[in-house]
C-alpha cells in the first residue's frame, strides 16, 4: 500500500517545507520565551550558587541583601564564626554600579569579597581566564559579559583597578554581570563621595561650632576622620560544617545575634517569589499568550493545507478511498508538520538564544514539553480538518 | 523511468530532513544543561615560587615636630611658611608678649623694693645689736633695770628674723625676674632640628591656647611609608625584606625600598598589619607627606613543590581541592595548599604530585558527573 501522505508531501515537497519552516520559527519565538523566563529563574539561582553560601545572614528584619539594602558592622562575622555548626564566615557587600569602559557604560554588580583564598564564600567559583585575585587591593574579576579582558584597568571611584580574572555567568538577580573586588576597596567604594562631595561635608563640620571649638585643637580633625570610615557590609556569607542542619544553625544566630538570617531554600523563595516575581509574570502571561496564538496558527495552518486539497480529496473519495485512508494522510501530515516546525524551532532557538543580552536557558523539559504540546496541537487542529475533508461531496471533484 | 523523478524528489527530501534531524540531534546534547562542560587542563610543574605580599601604605615623616606657646598667646610674627627649611636654632617666629614686658618692669621694680628693705632691715639689725651691747654694759654698771636689757635682747632677735626675710623676699624676686625671662625667652618659636616647614597653622595675630601647634616642621630625611597589610596575607612579613614602592603619583615607576620594622601592634578594626618601609634611596622631588602608596614586599624564593595556578582551586564539600583529570574524566582530589605567589601561582603540600593533570577554567561548574570536552581556551574567552 501507498503511504498517501508520503506522496501527497513528495508532490508538494517545497510548499510542505517552507510551510514546516514559518511554524518552526513560531515555535521557536515560543520556546525562546520559555527559555527568557526559565533564564531569569536561573539567574537568581546562579547568584546563589555563585556565592557558595548556606546561609545569609544580613541586618535585622530585612531581606537583604539582594532584595533589600541591608548593612551590619563589619565585624558581626567574627561572632557568627564562633556559633555551633559555622565552619565559614565571610563578608560580601553588593553594589550595582555603571563602570565606564571606553565611549560607553557597563552596568555591573560589584561585589566586595572577604580577603582569604580561592574558595572563601563570595568568591567566584571557577574561572575561564587568567586567575583569583591575589592582591587586597585594585585588583578585579570580572564577568565575560562585561567585555572587559585580563589586563584591561577598570574605574572604581576615584581607583583604578586591574582586571586580572574572567568568569562566566556570574550575574546579579537582574542579570547584570558581577565584578569581584576585595572588601576594603568595596566598602570604600560603596560610601566614597566624590571629592568635591568630601571637600564639602568638611567644610560642614568646620561650620558646626560643637566640632569646630577654639579651645580643642584637633577635635575637627578627629570628626572628619571618623566621617571617612565605613565599617560596614552587606550580608555574611555563611558555610556550614558538613552535617550541620542549616535551620538549626539558622535559628541560633536569630536567637542570640538577633539578625535575620536565610537559608539557602528561603533565600529562593525571597529572589524567585519577590525580586523577579512581577518580571516573571509578566514574562509568563506573554509566554501563555503566545503559546495560544501559535496553537491557534498551528491548527490554522493545517486546516487550510487540508482545505487547499479538498479537490483532490474529492477524487480520492470519487474512487472510492476509504474515510480512514483520507483521515489518516491529513493526521499524518499535520504531525509531520509539527515534528519538522518543533526542530526547526528547537535548532532556531538554540541558535539565537546566545544573541541574547540576558540568560536564556533552554530547558531539555521544556524542549520535551513543548513537543507533547505542539504534536497535541497538530493532532486537535486535523481533527477539524479531517472533519471538514470528510464532509466533502465527491461530486465537487467533477463540478466546480 | 517512471520512477526516478520520484526518487530525485524523495531524495532532496531526504537531504533536507537528514541534516535537520542530525543538527537537531547535536543541538539537542551540545546546548543547554546536557552539553559538556568545556575546561583547560594545566599539568602540574614542580617548582620554586617568591611569595609577595602587596599592601597600601601612606608616606609618612618619621618625626614631626609640632612647634607651639607654653602658654596661651597671640602669634605676633611668623617668619617662615610653609615649603621653608630651616635649620636647627632659628627662630620661626614669635609671640606676642602682650603684658609681659610691663611685668617684667614691675619684677625690676620689686626686685629694687626688695634691695632697699633688705638695706633697711641690715641698718636696723645693726642698730639692733649696738643698743643691745649698750645695756648690757649699763647692766653690768647697774645703771638699768634687767627687764630693759631683755627688751633689746627680744628686739635684736627680731630684727635679725626681719632681714632674714628680708633676704629671702630678695632672692624670691629675682627668681620671678628669671622667670619671666624664661618666659619671654620661650615666646620665640625656635626649629629644633633641620627641617622642612610642613604646616603653618596659625597666622600672626590669630590666639592659640598652650600646646596648640602654630608651624610643623619634618624631617624630610626621615619619610617612610606606613603600610597596611590585610593579616590573612601578611604570613613571613619582617624587617628588612625587600620591597617594591609604587607612589600613586608615579604609577608604574616601582622605587627600591625595605620593610624597617612590623608594628608589634596590629590594627584590630580592620584585620590588618601595620609596618613601616623606608626608601632605599630618597626619592628626588621628595613625595608628599600623605601620599597614598603600594608597597610590594618580596619574600625569599621557597623549595620547589608542585605548583598550580589558583583558578584550578575549588571548594567542594567544605574540602578544598581541585579536579584532577584521570583518564580523561575529572574526579576531586582534596589538596593541602601552601605558600602562594603574587601572580596566582600556589604550591601544593599535599594530594599532587608533578605531571598531574589538572582542569584550571571551566566554562560552568564542574561536578563529579559532568562530561567534559578539553579545550585550549574557554571559548569566548579573550585571551
Amino acid at each position: 500500500m501507498i503511504n498517501l501522505a508520503g506522496r501527497d508531501i513528495l508532490h508538494a515537497s517545497g510548499k510542505f517545507v517552507f510551510t514546516g519552516v514559518g511554524l518552526g520559527l513560531l515555535i521557536g519565538v515560543t520556546l525562546t520565551m520559555a527559555g527568557v523566563y526559565r533564564g531569569m529563574v536561573a539567574d537568581g539561582r546562579a547568584l546563589l550558587d555563585n556565592s557558595g553560601a548556606e546561609l545569609w545572614v544580613v541586618q535585622k528584619e530585612t531581606l537583604g541583601p539582594y532584595a533589600e539594602p541591608s548593612s551590619l558592622n563589619d565585624d558581626i562575622y567574627r561572632g557568627i564564626r564562633a556559633m555551633p555548626g559555622v565552619s565559614e564566615a565571610a563578608n560580601v557587600t553588593y553594589l550595582t554600579m555603571q563602570i565606564r569602559k571606553g565611549q560607553q557604560d557597563v552596568r555591573t554588580m560589584v561585589v566586595g569579597i572577604a580577603s582569604g583564598a580561592a574558595g572563601t564564600p563570595g568568591w567566584p567559583p571557577y574561572l575561564v581566564a587568567g586567575r583569583q585575585i591575589t592582591r587586597s587591593h585594585y585588583e578585579a574579576v570580572a564577568d565575560m559579559a562585561t567585555g572587559f579582558v585580563v589586563g584591561d584597568r577598570l574605574r572604581l571611584r576615584r581607583n583604578l583597578y586591574t582586571v586580572v580574572g574572567l568568569t562566566r555567568r556570574m550575574v546579579s538577580s537582574g542579570g547584570d554581570p558581577m565584578v569581584f573586588i576585595p572588601l576594603r576597596d568595596a566598602q570604600e567604594a560603596q560610601f566614597l563621595k566624590d571629592n568635591d562631595a568630601i571637600l564639602q561635608s568638611r567644610r560642614r563640620s568646620a561650620e558646626n561650632p560643637a566640632f569646630n571649638r577654639a579651645g580643642v585643637p584637633g577635635l575637627l580633625d578627629a570628626v572628619v576622620a571618623s566621617q571617612d570610615r565605613n565599617p560596614y557590609v552587606n550580608a555574611v556569607l555563611v558555610r556550614l560544617t558538613p552535617g550541620y542542619s542549616p535551620s538549626v544553625a539558622a535559628t541560633a544566630i536569630r536567637r542570640w545575634k538577633r539578625l535575620n538570617v536565610y537559608t539557602r531554600s528561603q533565600m529562593e523563595g525571597i529572589l524567585v517569589d519577590k525580586l523577579i516575581a512581577m518580571a516573571s509574570r509578566q514574562i509568563g502571561m506573554f509566554l501563555v499568550i503566545l503559546a495560544i496564538v501559535s496553537a491557534a496558527i498551528v491548527a490554522f495552518i493545517i486546516y487550510t493545507l487540508t482545505l487547499g486539497k479538498i479537490r483532490e480529496i474529492a477524487v480520492l473519495k470519487l474512487i472510492g478511498t476509504r474515510n480512514s485512508t483520507i483521515s489518516g494522510m491529513i493526521l499524518q501530515q499535520a504531525v509531520g508538520l509539527g515534528v519538522i516546525g518543533f526542530v526547526i524551532g528547537k535548532i532556531a532557538a538554540t541558535f539565537w538564544a546566545p544573541m541574547f543580552p540576558k540568560y536564556v536557558l533552554l530547558e531539555p523539559r521544556d524542549s520535551v514539553m513543548g513537543f507533547v504540546a505542539v504534536v497535541m496541537i497538530c493532532v486537535l487542529a486535523s481533527l477539524i480538518a479531517i472533519y471538514a475533508a470528510l464532509k466533502v461531496d465527491p461530486a465537487e471533484a467533477i463540478g466546480g | 523511468m517512471k520512477r526516478l523523478p520520484l526518487q530525485r524528489r524523495t531524495l532532496a527530501l531526504l537531504a533536507i530532513i537528514v541534516p535537520l534531524l542530525a543538527l537537531f540531534v547535536f543541538v539537542a546534547m551540545r546546548s543547554g544543561p546536557l552539553a559538556p562542560v568545556t575546561v583547560t587542563v594545566a599539568t602540574v610543574g614542580e617548582r620554586s615560587i617568591a611569595p609577595g605580599l602587596f599592601g597600601v601604605g601612606v608616606v609618612e615623616a618619621r618625626y614631626t615636630y609640632k612647634i607651639g606657646p607654653t602658654v596661651a598667646g597671640r602669634v605676633k610674627r611668623l617668619m617662615v611658611d610653609v615649603g621653608d627649611r630651616v635649620r636647627a636654632g632659628q627662630v620661626m617666629g614669635e609671640m606676642d608678649p602682650v603684658d609681659l614686658d610691663d611685668r617684667l618692669h614691675a619684677q625690676d621694680a620689686t626686685l629694687e623694693r626688695a634691695g632697699a628693705g633688705l638695706r633697711e632691715a641690715e641698718v636696723q639689725l645693726l642698730y639692733a645689736q649696738t643698743q643691745a651691747r649698750r645695756y648690757e654694759q649699763l647692766l653690768v654698771a647697774r645703771s638699768t633695770s634687767e627687764e630693759v636689757v631683755g627688751a633689746r635682747q627680744q628686739e635684736l632677735q627680731v630684727f635679725a628674723a626681719r632681714r632674714t626675710a628680708a633676704a629671702e623676699d630678695l632672692a624670691r624676686a629675682r627668681a620671678d625676674r628669671a622667670a619671666l625671662l624664661a618666659l619671654k625667652g620661650n615666646l620665640r618659636l625656635v626649629a629644633p632640628v633641620d627641617g622642612l616647614v610642613a604646616a603653618r597653622d596659625a597666622d600672626p595675630g590669630s590666639t592659640v591656647v598652650a600646646g596648640q601647634a602654630v608651624v610643623e616642621l619634618i624631617d624630610p630625611q626621615s619619610l617612610w611609608i606606613n603600610v597596611r597589610f590585610d593579616q590573612s596575607s601578611a604570613q613571613g612579613l619582617h624587617a628588612g625584606l625587600p620591597a617594591q614602592v609604587v607612589l600613586r603619583s608615579r604609577a608604574g615607576q616601582g622605587l627600591a625600598s625595605h620593610v624597617f620594622r612590623v608594628e608589634p601592634r596590629a590594627d584590630a578594626v580592620t584585620e590588618e598589619t601595620l609596618a613601616r618601609v623606608v626608601f632605599d634611596a630618597r626619592p628626588a622631588p621628595l613625595p608628599p607627606v600623605g601620599e597614598l602608596a603600594e608597597v610590594t614586599v618580596t619574600l625569599p624564593a621557597l623549595a620547589a613543590l608542585p605548583v598550580i595556578p589558583n583558578a584550578a582551586v575549588q571548594r567542594v564539600d567544605g574540602k578544598t581541592g581541585v579536579w584532577l583529570l584521570v583518564k580523561g574524566s575529572q574526579r576531586y582530589a582534596p589538596v593541602t595548599l601552601g605558600a602562594a605567589d603574587l601572580d596566582g601561582d600556589v604550591q601544593v603540600r599535599q594530594g599532587l604530585r608533578a605531571g598531574d593533570r589538572v582542569v584550571v577554567y571551566s566554562a560552568r561548574t564542574l561536578t563529579a558527573g559532568s562530561r567534559i570536552t578539553i579545550v585550549d581556551r574557554i571559548p569566548g574567552a579573550p585571551r
